[in-house]
């Protein structure tokens, strides 16, 4: 039996891999939401606008022959023994295994209503409900997602503060150039951007009221995002003996341990091309190394490749990016024009180029991807 | 073969002109797939299999019959 941990994204692209390869034995895929697998990109974007109905996320679920667990949760591994300890009580025992069990939202203190994260179909959904009746909104985090919410809540009419302690939006995943573009994008469309200073907390009594900052100001709201990353689910496989310093650590085949693979957000891997080990949260990183971990369980696997590809909607602009964005990365714009808003820049560490950022110019972002690897 | 692509769950991503050059193509505008051939011919087959699956929208469908 072939046991898939995470009915999302990735987990479901390995069974799905597994049954196409010719894996034809019994296929078990556990997951601990309710739901069938569903697509998260849409949340913060079409369903939070309200632009989609929530049942357009389904991921078309169609593999042969699997026994469904849902809203049952793995809750402890047994490497030698090759057993999942479920929720349920039960135990299962597996000859192969998949983890594919994702990241959770990072969390502040605080047990007040009216705070949010938002990771799930579920959390969409309360959070839209609220963010219909809010006027003031604070979103803590300025990251990809902050920045999306931020997009859309203030279409929605909400008057929108984001935080954050760094100097820009988005500038862990493209430094501070991007994200001084990504800041005036943010300032055009009249959400305010309170940078540089961190959350020291949330205020209210039962409910949320205000959000303190470190340096003494408070804001009103009366709803909260906090969107302050995320943390590799992995507590239920702490004494199975895997090793877990980023997400679960798998060698350059996904491979964590014998007849065990990992895959998505969840999995680190020894990138062959970058030679250091690395973990990507983005949507098609779900799918291409469920394929790839789902073909090293059937000894077909060969090391895992790929260049990242990840996108992010805010308000009338498509930020897309194919590679990788290191620290010390140089952008200088390789077609278009900041000026005209349609642009495409290229980021060099090294003498090479590592990535590629396009801003609503999707065709030409995609031609300079071929640069990827290539000395500047 | 048959190719359903649709546009509106579509983000642009250009995952399938990269695999088929031939059957997919990008709006110039926003990047929004263009569909060059309804039924593409055998010896494509493979590479518009590896476009659907890879598509992180799966905006594209396939009518194997
Ligand atoms: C709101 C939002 C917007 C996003 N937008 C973009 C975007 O624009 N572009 C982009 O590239 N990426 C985006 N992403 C990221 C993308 O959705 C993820 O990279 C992708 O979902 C990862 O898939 P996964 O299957 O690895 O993990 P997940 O989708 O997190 O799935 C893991 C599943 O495992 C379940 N699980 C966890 N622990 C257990 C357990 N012990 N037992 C059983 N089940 C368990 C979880 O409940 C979950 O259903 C977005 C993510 C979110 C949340
Ligand atoms: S791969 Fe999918 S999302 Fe990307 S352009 Fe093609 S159809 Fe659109």
């Amino acid at each position: 039996m072939i046991a898939v941990v995470g009915a999302s994204a990735a987990g479901l692209t390995a069974a799905q891999t597994l049954r196409r390869e010719g894996y034809t034995g019994p296929l078990t895929v556990i997951g601990d939401e309710q739901h069938m697998p569903y697509d998260r990109p849409p949340l913060s974007k079409q369903v939070l606008s309200g632009v989609w109905e929530p049942s357009k996320v389904s991921l078309p679920s169609t593999v042969e022959d699997v026994d469904w667990k849902l809203g049952v949760r793995a809750v402890g591994l047994d490497v030698g023994g090759r057993r999942l300890a479920l929720s349920t009580g039960d135990s299962l025992d597996y000859d192969k295994l998949v983890v594919a069990t994702g990241v959770s939202p990072r969390r502040l203190p605080s047990s007040l209503a009216g705070v949010h994260t938002l990771r799930t179909l579920d959390d969409a959904l309360a959070f839209k409900e609220e963010l219909a009746a809010a006027r003031s909104v604070v979103i803590v985090g300025a990251g990809f997602m902050g920045s999306e919410v931020a997009a859309v809540a203030s279409s929605l009419g909400a008057d929108v503060t984001v935080v954050d302690p760094l100097a820009a939006p988005m500038i862990r995943q493209f430094g501070p150039w991007l994200g001084d573009l990504v800041a005036k994008l943010h300032a055009d469309h009249g959400v305010r951007m309170r940078l540089g200073v961190g959350v020291s907390g949330l205020v209210g009594s039962g409910r949320v009221s205000a959000v303190e900052l470190a340096d003494g100001t408070s804001l009103p709201a009366d709803v909260v995002l906090v969107a302050i990353g995320s943390v590799p689910n992995t507590s239920w496989l702490a004494g199975s003996g895997l090793s877990l310093t980023d997400g679960v650590d798998c060698d350059s085949l996904c491979r964590a341990a014998p007849n065990v693979v990992a895959c998505g957000d969840v999995a680190s891997w020894t990138h062959p091309v970058q030679g250091r080990r690395i973990r990507v949260e983005h949507r098609m990183n779900a799918t291409e190394q469920g394929m790839a971990a789902a073909r090293t369980l059937l000894g077909k696997g060969s090391p895992y490749s790929p260049i990242p590809y990840f996108w992010t909607d805010q308000y009338d602009v498509k930020i897309q990016a194919y590679g990788t964005f290191p620290v010390d990365a140089v952008p200088s714009v390789a077609a278009g024009d900041v000026g005209t808003g349609r642009f495409a820049a290229v980021y060099v560490a090294d003498g090479r180029v590592t990535g590629v950022v396009g801003w609503n110019l999707p065709r030409e972002t995609r031609q300079l991807r071929a640069r990827i690897g290539e000395p500047a | 073969m048959k190719v359903v692509v649709d546009q509106d769950k579509c983000v642009g991503a250009g995952q399938c002109v990269l695999l088929a050059p031939d059957v997919f193509d990008q709006r110039d505008e926003d990047g929004v797939v263009v569909l060059l051939q309804e039924f593409p011919p055998a010896e494509l087959h493979d590479d518009v299999r590896q476009a659907a699956r890879v598509c992180p929208a799966l905006a594209i469908e396939l009518d194997e019959q």
